[in-house]
């Protein structure tokens, strides 16, 4: 397989939370506003990235037997590092993201991609691997991020995008957690219907 | 926040873990499809997650909290959880057949389940003693299983419903289970629990 396929399959074709549905915890819990989905897609690929990294690194060292303990070991390592960090330089999307931070450690596409893809192939496939998964699912995280934000809120990043008058039509339940349930579930009908 | 009931109740309705925490969401659409397997799942859930957030607290407080090694949290909890797990299914197999029989497969699924390490990192973060984190715990998991059941009676339904097909499967689910978090949201504000 070419590079750039590896990387492009796991963007669009092979999408975890839109094609396979996995990883949907976080995906319906921060995808509330633009901001929180984002942050929360660059936290699970910075560390998909480097838990692939070496986890590919270490394939032909770690022993079978006891190959899902490290593999988890490896991305906890990654994602207490990902967690001091945002606690320092982005206090309050931390605090927004709450306890899903320290849950990306659950997060069954980073310990699928790790069983299914680093243990088994080259360093650079892997990495290419990870970056394309990982912002496979920052790209449906923030696609859902704008759409609750826009209708719930009328704003994009923030900034009011309608005028004063969405302020009391605006839809408020989308930002709310029934919002995620219906969008995730539109979206994925409108992706059966046109995309199969 | 310190009754006891009134975090039973944040726990079980207000908070609900599914629909309004989002965890666990694996195990809710995955093992819903009969109201049978979701009960079972319901009850080691409840059972796994009241054992790891004793075990996880004594840790915590025990061990973590005095050799200043709080970092080391997200690590030692999923791998005290995945040991937990594994202990829990070699005890019930020796010791209580009849439960391991009822519970002993979902127990390997409940290892990567985010609703158990969430529940630990919870009490953890708000800070609730030993007789509090118990009944958090217990509260939540009564929340998961109310939700499964009701869930797995709902798809029992929608199997047999004449729909549209690009809609059968995930999508409709998605929809129903968003319905059902609208209807959750009415218990927001009990007793002015947020």
């Amino acid at each position: 397989m070419k590079k750039s396929q590896i990387f492009t399959r796991g963007l669009i074709k092979e999408n975890a939370v839109l094609v396979l549905m996995i990883g949907l915890c976080p995906a319906l819990a921060v995808s509330g506003t633009v901001r929180d989905a984002f942050g929360m897609g660059l936290a699970a690929t910075f560390v998909l990235f480097f838990s692939n990294i070496i986890i590919s690194i270490m394939r032909k060292r770690i022993p079978n037997e006891v190959r899902i303990p490290i593999f988890i070991l490896i991305i906890s390592t990654f994602v207490t590092i990902i967690d001091y960090f945002m606690q320092a330089f982005q206090p309050s999307l931390y605090r927004a993201l709450g306890v899903f931070v320290p849950l990306i450690v659950v997060n069954c596409m980073i310990l699928g991609r790790a069983e299914a893809y680093a243990s088994k192939n080259s360093v650079i496939n892997s990495a290419l691997d990870g970056l394309g998964v990982g912002l496979g699912f920052t790209l449906a995280l923030t696609v859902m991020g704008a759409i609750r934000e826009i209708l719930g809120n009328g704003t994009f990043l923030g900034m009011a995008i309608f005028g004063e008058g969405f302020k009391n039509a605006s839809v408020i339940f989308m930002i709310l957690p029934p919002g995620a349930f219906l969008v995730i579930g539109v979206m994925k009908a409108l992706i059966n219907r046109y995309y199969k | 926040m310190k009754d006891p009931a009134l975090i039973f109740l944040a726990a079980f309705l207000v908070n609900n873990i599914v629909l309004m925490r989002f965890l666990g969401l694996c195990p809710f659409f995955g093992v819903s499809n009969a109201v049978e397997t979701a009960s079972g799942m319901g009850m080691a859930v409840i059972f796994v997650m009241t054992l790891a957030s004793w075990i996880t607290w004594i840790v915590y407080h025990g061990i973590l909290l005095p050799f200043d090694l709080v970092f080391l949290r997200t690590a030692v909890f999923i791998l005290t959880i995945a040991s937990l797990v594994q202990l829990v299914e070699m005890f019930l197999k020796k010791s209580y057949r009849t439960l391991y029989n009822a519970l002993g497969i979902y127990l390997p699924l409940i290892t990567t389940n985010c609703a158990i390490l969430g529940v630990t990192f919870l009490t953890i973060d708000n800070k609730f003693d030993f007789l509090n984190s118990t009944i958090f715990s217990i509260g939540t998991g009564l929340g998961f299983m109310v939700v499964m059941i009701t869930f797995a009676a709902i798809k029992e339904r929608l199997d047999l419903a004449p729909i549209n097909p690009s809609i059968k499967g995930y999508p409709i689910s998605f929809i129903a289970a968003g319905l059902m978090a609208l209807a959750f949201l009415g218990f927001s504000g009990l007793f002015g629990l947020t």
